[in-house]
């Protein structure tokens, strides 16, 4: 057989099929069996009819949702003042936000830890603001990127036409700037919302003992619940198919690998 | 808007940018100012000292743990780099279809939260075939799976970019297809596949939930061991994190320097070499 560009995506098709896809399949079968590999529902049914896996469900929307918001609210105007600005060595001003994200996020916890602890005392006092402050601390470059990345690329010109047709500069903005800015945003948005959801190991280190939806992962794991552990895989990846479809998706490998590339 | 508002509105702006970078960078520097103290706990007051440093350098759990995570972030960014880019340049010669569906399983691992990857790797790898984790196939594997979609959809652009008709070229004049992709496709894909292999290095080396599902019970990786030891390890290990924190601070500054000036001279060269030809490439 001769060689061809198109015999070299062979493995990675077959890693891929392995690594990727058989997971997944994996996954659903679990999901949907129990210890008899009998087929059940059970799993689904107890996940959605158990207040406190509800109750789960519940605070990692309530978390996910506030630390989007802070870190939207943080990261646009850092993102707009940045974009906009004139300064000569921007792109190093802009390094400076994005770097954190390179240092272990763990050891980067540890050190807020270390803050939190001297500035509120007892940290288990205010466990759902520690696990926003957490993780905006540990997501906020995340969202810099991507809306820096959009506001820049856009045209100067509408913004000047909008102010020559007599829009004050508040207005330019709500009418043209930020609705341009959408796709950043969708695209900070899915990077933090995610990962919001799902890190525990930020509420762990900062001694908030709530779950969120990760921490039922980690605990059917621990307890070698693998059907348990199964359903509420198949859940968030369910949460993710939906978010991704409400948002267009497609954006996010931009975000996450837009740091280097 | 007169020029006085003007002044206080830019103040405004450096303000926010300032609270903003102090709030990112506080704890790492406190943290890093306190690793050179004696201190157990910051706010407390003790003198000079290098102890942490010696402890986190001859503690052989220490080296150990930090010379794991970085053999294991090398390891699995070279496969990971290897089989990514192989995928980008076969999906993207492949039929449509094929490309397609090469195209939506990469990006699975991406969209998915770690957790999920972590816990389904485990699954499949140890609980239905059985693999020991002793073995660090899962761990591997699983690294590699988080890291090689990164590398092809950094691979993919600078593929797309290329101008196919050098490789029909090169053919015409007798080049073998493999010589041609070595000679032509591969160096114009260059920067494409070294920095995925730096993002796949980042990524591995920040992991710690596929690692947790899928690593021997006796390695650590530093976001295990880290978090391991902040639930109450003794305190010379957690000041002695303290001074891995820093150093990998100052590393990953050194290195984001050395970009910044390497590229700065690139662009300033570029810069040049136009002005030289006239301007006409500006």
């Amino acid at each position: 057989m001769s060689f061809s560009r198109k015999s070299l995506g062979i493995p990675y098709a077959v890693f891929l099929l392995i690594f990727v896809a058989a997971p997944l399949i994996v996954l659903v079968f679990y999901a949907f069996t129990n210890g008899q590999g009998q087929f059940t529902m059970h799993n689904l049914s107890s996940f959605f009819s158990d207040p406190n896996t509800l109750g789960t469900l519940f605070y990692s929307f309530a978390i996910a949702c506030v630390t989007t918001a802070v870190c939207l609210l943080l990261a646009y105007p850092v993102a707009y003042i940045l974009a906009m600005s004139t300064i000569p060595a921007k792109s190093v001003v802009l390094m400076l936000f994005v770097l954190p994200m390179w240092i272990n996020f763990s050891l980067r916890i540890t050190a807020l830890k270390e803050i939190l602890n001297v500035l509120e005392g007892n940290l288990a006092m205010h466990p759902f603001l520690n696990a926003v402050i957490g993780m905006t601390y540990d997501f906020l470059p995340f969202m810099i990127l991507p809306l820096f990345t959009t506001i820049s690329k856009l045209d100067g010109a509408l913004r000047e036409a909008a102010m020559d047709l007599g829009a004050d500069s508040l207005r330019t903005f709500l009418q043209i700037t930020l609705p341009l800015s959408v796709p950043g945003i969708i695209s900070g948005v899915s990077m933090v919302f995610l990962p919001a959801m799902t890190n525990y190991v930020v509420l762990d280190m900062l001694y908030n003992s709530t779950y969120i939806m990760g921490s039922l992962i980690g605990s059917y794991f621990a307890a070698y619940n693998w059907h348990g552990g199964s359903m509420i895989s198949l859940i968030l990846l369910a949460l993710i198919c939906l978010f991704t479809l409400l948002t267009g998706g497609g954006e996010e490998e931009t975000a996450r690998g837009g740091a280097l590339l | 808007m007169n020029k006085k508002n003007k002044t206080a509105a830019d103040a405004a702006r450096v303000l926010f940018l300032v609270l903003v970078l102090a709030f990112l960078y506080l704890p790492i520097l406190l943290l890093a100012f306190y690793s050179f103290t004696g201190s157990t706990h910051i706010g407390a007051v003790r003198g000079f000292s290098l102890q942490n440093y010696v402890t986190l350098f001859t503690t052989s759990e220490l080296t150990d743990m930090i010379l794991g995570t970085i053999l294991l972030a090398l390891g699995s960014a070279f496969i990971a780099t290897i089989l990514g880019t192989m995928g980008a340049i076969g999906a993207f010669y492949s039929r449509r279809g094929v490309n397609a569906f090469i195209t939506s399983l990469n990006q699975v691992p991406v969209v998915n939260a770690d957790v999920v990857t972590g816990f389904s790797t485990c699954i499949l790898l140890v609980v239905v075939l059985h693999i020991s984790k002793d073995s660090y196939i899962p761990l591997v594997a699983g690294h590699v799976t988080l890291c090689a979609p990164f590398v092809f959809l950094s691979v993919m652009p600078r593929i797309k970019q290329m101008d196919p008709s050098i490789y029909e070229a090169a053919l015409d004049l007798g080049a073998t297809p493999f010589i041609a992709l070595r000679d032509i496709v591969i160096p114009q894909i260059v920067p494409g596949i070294i920095s995925g292999f730096a993002l796949a290095v980042t990524l591995s080396l920040d992991d710690y939930f596929i690692a947790t599902y899928t690593k021997p019970a006796t390695f650590d990786t530093i976001s295990t061991y880290v978090v391991n030891a902040t639930k109450g390890a003794q305190t010379s290990i957690k000041t002695a994190l303290w001074a891995l924190s820093t150093v990998i601070f100052v590393i990953v500054v050194l290195i984001v320097l050395g970009m910044n000036i390497r590229s700065m001279r690139a662009e300033k060269a570029r810069l040049e070499n136009s002005v030289r030809r006239g301007g006409a490439n500006v």
